[in-house]
């Protein structure tokens, strides 16, 4: 009898001791893994990929002002250029346009003359301006002035500040074949022509992806 | 506040002010300051977190007619 009893303490103190260390194991691993999760968070490069698919004027913009400032940053960025999008690695950047037919959001005023003139919004109906010859020529002129006059950056030099910066640019090689495009047509910084498999990799590591 | 150099970068819109001073800030020394004009409102909050981001200290900003002006430590 004494026997069985003196076991069954031991065994209640191996219990409590059981926990006693499964407790401070506990604290001790979640302070060294906050510590740890720190110091790998300080010591890795915030990276971000984004796809561009849009080739217009106005939508050229957001793929390089993000990623030449994340790249100022010191993040680790590519673009992947796909449909549409394909248009702002062409080496001649000039047949850029944008219009405002389709397009209600957009603004239409003068970038010359006084004030007042200037704050007028020309509100064009559609089928007016689909019949004006040029009307998206016009438009793409008064925009480029507008753009030159409030020092927003040329879209060429934004890509150039991009490529300087190290910005990984990434073509669809499926547009390419789809559009007839040849290689030829793009600058020569874009170092690969791929996929949706060699894009996905890319997106899955990085901090920031986004669809512009 | 002195200064070992000078980035002007007034008239220009967003993001080229915090472009320019990435670039001036590569040609510099440990510990040299740069001197940052700008006339983009944009930039008081935008040289805050580049910063930040960077590890470059931003020793003072200030707004002196519609011109902000930013001293940043090179790291």
């Amino acid at each position: 009898m004494e026997t069985q009893t003196e076991r069954m303490n031991i065994l209640a103190a191996d219990g409590a001791l059981d926990r006693a260390i499964n407790e401070r194991i506990d604290v001790l691993l979640e302070k060294r893994l906050e510590a740890k999760l720190a110091e790998i968070k300080a010591a890795k490069t915030p990276s971000m990929t984004i796809i561009a698919t849009k080739g217009t004027l106005d939508w050229a913009y957001p793929p390089f002002i993000l990623a030449s400032t994340a790249a100022a940053l010191g993040w680790d960025v590519s673009i992947f250029f796909t449909f549409y999008g394909l248009e702002l690695l062409k080496k001649d950047l000039r047949k850029l346009k944008v219009s405002p037919l389709g397009n209600p959001a957009m603004p239409m005023k003068m970038p010359m003359g006084p004030a007042w003139f200037k704050s007028i919004r020309w509100n064009i109906p559609n089928v007016v301006q689909s019949v004006i010859p040029a009307y998206e020529a016009f438009a793409t002129k008064m925009m480029k002035k507008t753009i030159k006059k409030t020092g927003v950056a040329d879209i060429g030099e934004l890509r150039s500040l991009c490529i300087e910066a190290g910005v990984n640019l990434v073509a669809c090689q499926m547009t390419v074949d789809l559009f007839g495009y040849k290689h030829e047509e793009f600058i020569p910084e874009v170092k690969e022509f791929c996929g949706a498999a060699t894009f996905l990799p890319m997106a899955k590591d990085a901090d920031v992806s986004l669809f512009i | 506040m002195n200064f070992d150099k000078e980035l002007d970068a007034r008239g220009l819109s967003c993001p080229l002010p915090i472009l320019k001073t990435k670039k001036a800030l590569k040609d510099m020394a440990s510990g040299q300051v740069l001197k940052v004009t700008s006339t983009d409102k944009g930039s008081i909050k935008d040289m805050q977190a580049f910063a930040s981001q960077t590890g470059n200290p931003l020793l003072s900003s200030a707004e002196q007619a519609e011109t902000y002006v930013f001293f940043l430590k090179k790291k």
